[in-house]
């Protein structure tokens, strides 16, 4: 047993290690625990192939600014092979659509379409500044107390401050589909197709299921530079961001211990003590923070029984079925993909030719099927980055949905299947990319739950949507990080404000446990 | 006899049903009147619920309580699962002894209360006012345990006054004398085992036979032939009503509000707002409620549940409490009767906290009726810390023979 004044952090994703460098900084002794052999979780470069990597996590839209800079992420050695990549809307015919921060090309689209575009970025960059600006915030809790008031007062004003028209624009919006809203805005089926992705990637919805506006909104709500939900692919893959927070985080003096997989969560009486790895080894601790979702952390780490019933079963119910599958194509060449050249194909690629398509896509995996049709986001970091497939070959990193968590035949027979349905649907816009791949790799959201720990497989830990958000999130009596056991917090994805590569969630609760001290 | 068939696709055309004693029920019931108790027929009063009262009091009062709601609760992790679920230690519990515990949803309000019947090592029975099994089921998670709700399977009669234990042994239950209160034992009975507890709701000597519902009419025919030159009496909900107002003890849906049934959650109560801190054990580790319970036992409670003694022979039925004066409302009054036994008008009440400590003086506002003329009252109560009814009898082991 160690020093009970350790603080241990339950898993080396990117929350653990901004939380961990943030106390690290502060003073306190802390020691990550990881259960792989690397640090970064679903956002690690791996190599899947020889010579070929990867990463789950393939794009970086919203690491948070104001974390890059307090954790000097580019000195510990962060930086970007390609920053703010334009969206290209695949069509069939290689006539496709270009879409930039303020403007979109191309695909025979109207000047209408091309003025109502610049209008829609306008209102959806604004709506999601509100959320954006919420993210560096411990959801307030709807008491009476002063601090918690003003926290919600201040959150008021904002949308307030929208000005009477917007206002009642995101009000109306907020809460209902993305269909409808591509539908008053646009015309050209490919630009609603691609758009409508935005809303319903990495979660369990079609662009008709309500919420989904307020995906699209969480996705555009990163304050990097750059203009609102602009991605850029890292040098290394994502894992070289991981590496600088974790360089970060050990220069502050944290200790990271990798292959440490925890067993169990200590108790002594209603307070935590420690943790036991698989190994037996208990490491004493007078607060455990766990980066792993939060029904692995009170359900399987921690044990039902340690908490009041009403609690385990709101944990329990936590929606947190992932349906995003992961390609990644070893390429012995660059492929041919119809109407791009080798600098658009750099640029980020969606499939999603109409909102009725991704509807559609989505049917099926509401009944435990995968999509005949898939959707995809598709890169080829490697265009930017050697680093990640021998020389002159290529790497593809697709996102591809839908896959559900609990596919209908089981995952073992249904993979080759559904890797055969996104060949074929690639293979319309890039006819040789059979021909090109000399090694695939699918991670099945089952996949992803056996490897990264996550359950159900959700990048989010758990479903995103307004009624597991902010106050909400991960459930009421935990949403300010601190679970209701003495000396257990969060600090995953599943915790305000949610999943993609952003790191809040991490600083928030650092902060809470530095407030409380 | 049994009287429910779940295996019959047509049950659930059958929402009331006879108690497997109703045979029984329906000879003594002079008065002809039913009344329902959960999923059972039940009596209000089978010929008079005065006299049946002073039957329980002094001789030998016999009540149905097959509709009382009881859970088998079994399984390796019985005993966590109970003491996470339950306000007080459950492992204090022992093998062949009965305990009286509240449950309450995280809040710290009361869900419901009953009796936690250590059966067997690890194996415990739940009784409930009223139906839990829903609330129960929704604490397993993480728990290996097996509840199941038995209400159907096991028949039961309360035996309540100072000939009861005597009427026991003319039975044939040797040795049941020395079974000491809150203990429970079982006896081999017409071929079926029997169970009998020193349990009861009306603060006397008393025991609760348990049986299958098959062997019912047996085990009530065989009792009122003990008990015949003993006094022995059908006892009605009527009369149990006033036996348990004497001996203060609480009832669900009267004189709290069950708080999975409250629609305004302030008007629910924690446990000690009905004076039951002293099943709170907040040393056994964590369990539902505790955190809130916690909380309010640093903020301060709400209300004070506490026993009044008021002046007059008129019982102060839903009455108001108000501050010396007349003014001011102090609570109102949950149960209340006049007391044949301690010759006094009393009453449970609920009263805004700090109020209510023993001594303290109010004024009750009684409404009755003379022939159809009604008059108001305003009488003097105050504060009383004792139960109206605790005879030296309902601990004595072994009880008195008649």
């Amino acid at each position: 047993m160690t020093d009970s004044n350790n603080i241990v952090i339950i898993g080396g994703g990117h929350n653990g290690l901004v939380c961990a460098a943030y106390l690290a900084k502060a003073g306190k002794s802390v020691t990550v625990l990881e259960a792989s052999e690397e640090v970064g979780g679903p956002a690690a470069t791996r190599e899947f192939a020889p010579g070929y990597k990867a990463s789950c996590a393939h794009l970086l839209n919203l690491l948070d600014d104001g974390i890059s800079e307090e954790l000097s992420l580019s000195s510990n050695g962060l930086s970007l092979s390609r920053e703010g990549l334009n969206t290209i809307a695949l069509a069939e015919d290689g006539n496709h659509i270009t879409i930039m921060p303020d403007s979109v090309e191309g695909g025979g689209l109207t000047a209408e379409d091309k003025a109502d575009y610049t209008e829609y970025r306008r209102f959806m960059t604004k709506f999601a500044g509100i959320i954006g600006a919420m993210h560096n915030l411990v959801p307030p809790r709807i008491t009476t107390d002063r601090d918690n008031l003003m926290a919600l007062g201040k959150l008021a004003l904002k949308v307030r401050m929208l000005g009477r028209d917007d206002m009642r624009e995101l009000l109306r919006m907020g809460g209902i589909n993305i269909y409808d809203v591509l539908k008053e805005n646009f015309e050209n089926p490919l630009l609603k197709g691609a758009l409508s992705l935005d809303a319903v990637l990495g979660a369990f919805s079609g662009p008709r299921s309500n919420n989904s506006v307020f995906t699209a909104l969480h996705r555009m709500s990163g304050n990097n530079s750059g203009a609102a939900g602009a991605a850029s692919i890292p040098t290394g893959g994502m894992g070289g961001v991981m590496q600088a927070i974790a360089g970060a985080a050990s220069r502050a003096g944290a200790e990271i211990r990798i292959s440490s997989p925890v067993r169990r969560i200590l108790m002594d009486g209603t307070a935590v003590s420690g943790v036991e790895l698989e190994n037996g080894e208990q490491i004493a601790a007078s607060i455990v923070i766990s980066n792993a979702d939060v029904r692995t952390t009170v359900l399987d780490l921690l044990g039902a029984r340690h908490v009041e019933a009403d609690f385990a079963r709101r944990v329990n119910n936590i929606r947190s079925n992932g349906n995003a599958a992961k390609l990644h194509l070893a390429l012995d060449g660059l492929p041919s993909f119809k109407g791009l050249d080798k600098e658009q194909m750099g640029e980020r690629l969606v499939i999603a030719p109409s909102v009725e398509y991704v509807e559609h896509a989505f049917n099926h995996c509401k009944y435990g099927e995968f999509s005949a049709r898939p959707v995809a986001e598709i890169t080829i970091p490697s265009i930017h980055d050697g680093s990640l497939a021998p020389d002159g070959k290529h790497v593809l990193s697709a996102i591809v949905q839908y896959a559900p968590r609990h596919l209908g035949t089981g995952w073992t027979e249904g993979k080759a299947a559904f890797t055969n349905a996104i060949m074929d649907v690639l293979e319309t816009y890039a006819p040789d990319i059979r021909e090109r791949t000399v090694a695939t790799e699918l991670l099945t959201p089952e996949d992803m739950e056996n490897e990264f720990g996550m359950t159900g497989g959700h990048w989010h830990h758990a479903e995103l949507s307004l009624d597991q958000f902010l106050m909400l999130r991960p459930v009421p009596r935990s949403a300010q990080y601190k679970t209701p056991v003495e000396g257990l917090y969060l600090c995953g994805s599943g915790c305000h404000p949610g999943g993609g590569v952003m790191g809040s969630a991490g600083k928030n609760a650092a902060s809470v446990i530095l407030a409380n001290q | 006899m049994r009287t429910v068939d779940f295996s019959s696709s047509e049950h659930y055309k059958t929402a009331v049903f006879p108690s497997p004693f109703h045979s029984r029920q329906k000879e003594h019931n002079q008065l002809k009147e039913w009344s329902r108790w959960s999923d059972y027929l039940s009596v209000p009063a089978y010929w008079c619920a005065d006299m049946e009262y002073f039957s329980g009091r002094n001789a030998c009062g016999v009540f149905d309580i097959t509709p009382m709601v009881k859970h088998l609760v079994t399984g390796p992790d019985a005993l966590p699962y109970l003491n996470r679920l339950m306000t007080r230690d459950v492992s204090k519990i022992r093998p062949g002894r009965v305990g009286y515990s509240v449950w309450c949803n995280e809040a710290g309000r009361v869900i419901d209360d009953g009796t936690i019947f250590h059966l067997k090592e690890g194996v415990y029975r739940i009784c409930s006012q009223e139906h839990q099994i829903d609330w129960f089921m929704t604490n397993t998670l993480g728990f290996d345990v097996e509840i199941v709700e038995d209400t159907h399977d096991v028949a039961g009669l309360a035996v309540q006054g100072p000939t009861s234990c005597a009427i026991l042994k003319e039975m044939g239950l040797e040795g049941i004398e020395n079974l000491t209160p809150f203990g429970l034992t079982y006896f081999d009975f017409e071929g079926t085992e029997l169970m009998v507890s020193r349990t009861g709701f009306t603060g006397d000597l008393g025991y609760e036979l348990f049986i299958d519902p098959d062997h019912a009419e047996v085990l009530w025919d065989r009792l009122f032939a003990a008990g015949e030159l003993r006094g022995i009496r059908a006892m009605g909900s009527d009369a149990l009503e006033l036996l348990r107002i004497e001996a203060g003890f609480i009832l669900a849906g009267v004189d709290f509000l069950p708080a999975m049934e409250a629609v305004r959650p302030t008007h629910t109560r924690s446990p000690f707002e009905l004076g039951l801190g002293w099943l709170v054990s907040f040393d056994k580790g964590v369990f539902n409620g505790r955190q809130a319970l916690l909380e309010e036992k640093e903020k301060g409670s709400r209300f004070n549940l506490v026993k009044l003694d008021i002046d007059g022979n008129k019982p102060g039925k839903d009455s108001f409490v108000y501050i010396k004066g007349g003014k001011k409302i102090a609570g109102t009054i949950t149960s209340a009767m006049w007391s044949p036994s301690a010759k006094a008008s009393i009453a449970l009440a609920s009263l805004e906290a700090p109020l209510g400590k023993p001594g303290e003086e109010f004024e009750v506002e009684i409404y009755y009726q003379r022939e159809l003329k009604w008059s108001r009252v305003m009488a003097s109560a105050r504060v009383v810390k004792d139960v109206f009814w605790d005879p030296p009898r309902r601990r004595q082991t072994p009880p008195a023979d008649f």
